[in-house]
């Protein structure tokens, strides 16, 4: 057992936080979300050139070749200065989706221009009726000549604004809710038939409206085997779930350490409101459910690439249910600490505690994986 | 980073679970599992099957006879024994008064105190609490006066865990009454046979007789019962609270009772299916149950910190926090699993008595056990104090 990193992993975090230190300022984030799409390119390249967006993929597909703990790092480090680029959507979940499942063609095609930059994914999953479910598609994907014919409404897809190419879930037979009957396809974002209404999410993210109506894709775009996408969805939403724990452990971090700075400066009653002891005992437990949650997402990155799926949905059930729990908590009570500061938006506290918040409801809610938990919860035979 | 145990730890969780299938008698883990009176001959009896294997004080170095265990192996050791209802190893003597007299006693009283602490063959009780002094400890009155080679005694102690078993108490005692508060204090070792001394019990909520008030009246102690200096005591007192506080988590207590949770909830029916098939009553055992495992890691965490070589510190205060509140939520779900059958009071029962029993030992002992437990979130510094340490402590305020 041991929680010190190699020092490759340090160089990473390194790498990352001080890119967040120097370029992530408060004012500097605020610029780059005018930008087209919410982001800049030029940041986006930069990660490029640093590397980053290649760390999940293997060394021959010009990648770093981390796994869970270097996602992990990444995001904590992002966490820490709310990074606006599509990292999660076209590396963290579409990308590592491909480079699992994708054909070779797919892959070649698709995975050296992500690493370098050049090209952004994002994953058309949700559905206005789909809430957190994986089976609940309803959009159809119907055989014609040699290939397929896609209807159907995609919402709130992460970055999908950006995204040169989607992978889409759509039913290749069965009825909405059944487990199998659900394939994946990868799209091009400006083919005939799609429309992509984006938008800014309240947590200074974009996210679009994708449509679907008759889109025709070749054979060449099915990714993985017709109708047992499931899996490969509740793979990839797992991933999404793991990388915005991370992220929230960052973000909490700051959340944390500006409302104890805050509690040390600002004086009522002739002194700090942090030598009250109401206040002090708030603050503490801000920390414990910070340390909770990284504590929960320790765990989730050692089981993420687990070869059992049960082991895997479990430790990232544990970790986002306690990062929906925990963050919650953190976001509402650091605005509460800092009282009508904290309201505005102006100042920085606020921003941590929006997109802290709705992680909660991006892969899954605290309920969501409580449930999936409790589904598969181990029982004793009656004693 | 790697949160598994090396091959090397597993082997040792192996020897531990291979010694406890073989060594523990039946009677005992039954005790423990169904929350049934234990006997002062289990609580010895235990320790001494361990004394034999050379187990009995995980903590201990070496050279006093303890395994010389690293933190892990002794974290690994705590979760075996507690999964498998192993009676507690109780902390007085071997945890408390030990650590105090191995760093700061003469060597006289190591050799008279430690080996006969190790083998069980003298008990011992914490003499800390007053009724006017509870979490503002140093407010102690009681009272030790020098008279030649002995100091006189006078007071009273109270909350005293299992001292009606005791041979020996140590206390901490005013030696200066003039001095400013956590001065005039000092580290007395008296025995509880000294004439003076009166053991009354305190009869808790769920009946039980677990804790005792203890009054000195004109009790005669040798000045060679004295540990370090005069008017050193409150140092050592929290050298005390910084040691020792791994395994302040109880996490392998709270996986056991988590699983006779479970086991319960199944026994028990809803609307003629088990429990814990009800959605409701499944999600509140399956919340407590993730966030034991996040306190787990947690505590592994610590664990690995202090196998480094950094100290615990205050991070334990946070340990101790989550893990009675996670306990006291496993007490509770347990008292709300039996229903209309937690009513019936019959702690005869629970004393081996069945006779007249009306329901099964798990339903009788949930509300004992559930109002017992209200002192999880009380002792070893309530849980307000150790809020108060980590806001001191860790965030500077």
């Amino acid at each position: 057992m041991d929680f010190s990193l190699t020092d490759e992993q340090r160089m990473l975090q390194d790498t990352v936080e001080r890119l967040v230190q120097d370029q992530y300022g408060f004012e500097q984030r605020r610029g780059y979300m005018q930008a087209e799409g919410g982001f800049t390119r030029e940041m986006w390249n930069q990660f490029a050139e640093l590397g980053l967006l290649g760390v999940p993929f293997a060394e021959e597909l010009g990648g770093f070749g981390g796994g869970p703990v270097e996602t992990m790092l990444v995001m904590e480090a992002f966490g820490k200065g709310l990074v606006l680029e599509p990292y999660v959507a076209s590396v963290v979940t579409t990308g590592q989706l491909i480079a699992d499942a994708g054909s070779d063609a797919q892959k070649s095609a698709v995975l050296e221009p992500l690493v370098s930059g050049e090209l952004i994914l994002a994953f058309a999953h949700g559905e206005p009726d789909n809430r957190y479910s994986n089976t609940q598609v309803a959009t159809r994907a119907e055989r014609s000549g040699s290939g397929y014919t896609l209807h159907g409404h995609k919402t709130v897809v992460l970055h999908g604004d950006s995204a040169d190419r989607l992978v889409v879930s759509a039913r290749t037979s069965g009825d909405t809710g059944d487990a199998s009957g659900v394939s994946l396809f990868l799209v091009d974002a400006g083919a005939p038939g799609v429309s992509v209404q984006g938008y800014a999410t309240i947590d200074g993210l974009h996210a679009a409206e994708v449509r679907l109506d008759g889109v025709q894709v070749g054979e060449d775009a099915l990714v993985g085997a017709e109708g047992g996408a499931v899996p490969l969805i509740e793979l990839t939403q797992d991933r999404g779930a793991f990388a915005v724990c991370a992220e929230a452990v960052g973000a909490m971090s700051v959340a944390c350490d500006l409302t104890l700075d805050y509690l040390k400066q600002r004086k009522q009653f002739g002194v700090p409101i942090g030598s009250f002891q109401s206040v002090q005992h708030r603050m503490v437990e801000m920390r414990m459910e910070l340390e909770q949650s990284r504590s929960a997402t320790y765990k989730a990155a050692a089981k993420l690439d687990s070869d059992d799926p049960a082991a895997r949905r479990r430790a990232v059930s544990i970790a986002k249910y306690q990062v929906g729990k925990g963050g919650r908590f953190v976001s509402e009570q650091s605005i509460q600490l800092h009282g009508g500061i904290g309201m505005t938006e102006e100042y920085n506290l606020s921003h941590f505690a929006k997109r802290i918040a709705m992680i909660d409801n991006q892969f899954g809610d605290a309920d969501a994986h409580m449930d999936r938990f409790s589904e598969q919860m181990e029982v004793p035979a009656a004693g | 980073m790697d949160i598994n145990f090396t091959p090397e730890e597993e082997a040792f969780r192996q020897e531990v679970r291979d010694f406890l299938r073989e060594k523990l008698p039946a009677h005992m883990s039954d005790k423990v599992l169904n929350h049934k009176h234990l006997s002062k001959d289990d609580l010895v009896g235990w320790q001494k099957i361990l004394y034999d294997k050379g187990w009995a004080a995980p903590g201990w170095p070496k050279k006093y006879g303890g395994p010389g265990w690293t933190p892990v192996q002794k974290h690994i050791f705590d979760e075996e024994t507690a999964l498998a209802g192993a009676p507690p190893l109780l902390p007085f003597g071997l945890a408390m008064v030990a650590p105090v007299i191995m760093n700061f006693g003469t060597e006289e009283q190591k050799e008279r105190f430690l080996p006969r602490i190790l083998s069980a063959d003298d008990w011992w009780c914490q003499g800390y609490s007053e009724p006017g002094a509870g979490s503002d400890l140093a407010s102690l009155k009681t009272r030790a006066e020098r008279q030649g080679e002995n100091y006189i005694v006078n007071g009273q102690k109270t909350w005293t865990t299992l001292g009606q078993y005791a041979d020996w108490i140590f206390c901490l005692v005013r030696t200066d009454p003039d001095a400013k508060k956590q001065e005039g204090i000092s580290f007395l070792l008296i025995d509880m046979n000294s004439p003076g001394i009166t053991v009354r019990p305190i009869i808790t909520l769920d009946g039980g007789h677990e804790v005792n008030e203890v009054f000195f009246d004109n009790v005669q102690v040798p000045v060679d019962n004295l540990v370090g200096e005069e008017n050193k005591g409150w140092t050592y007192a929290k050298f005390l609270l910084g040691h020792e506080r791994s395994g302040i988590a109880g996490v392998g207590r709270g996986k056991m009772e988590l699983q006779r949770l479970k086991q319960i909830a199944a026994a028990e029916r809803k609307n003629g299916k088990p429990l814990i098939d009800d959605p409701l009553f499944r999600s509140r055992v399956a919340q407590i149950e993730m966030e034991l495992e996040a306190l787990e890691m947690t505590d592994l965490r610590v664990i690995a910190a202090v196998q480094q070589g950094q100290s615990p510190g205050p991070e334990a205060s946070m340990l101790k926090i989550k893990g009675t509140e996670i306990r006291q939520e496993i007490y509770h779900l347990v008292r709300q699993a039996v229903g209309p059958r937690a009513l019936p009071f019959q702690p005869q029962a629970l004393h081996g008595d069945t006779d007249d029993a009306v329901a099964p030992d798990y339903a009788l002992s949930a509300a004992p056990t559930y109002f017992n437990n209200r002192k999880l979130t009380i002792f070893g510094g309530s849980n307000e104090i150790q809020k108060n340490i980590i806001a001191k402590m860790i965030l500077g305020l």
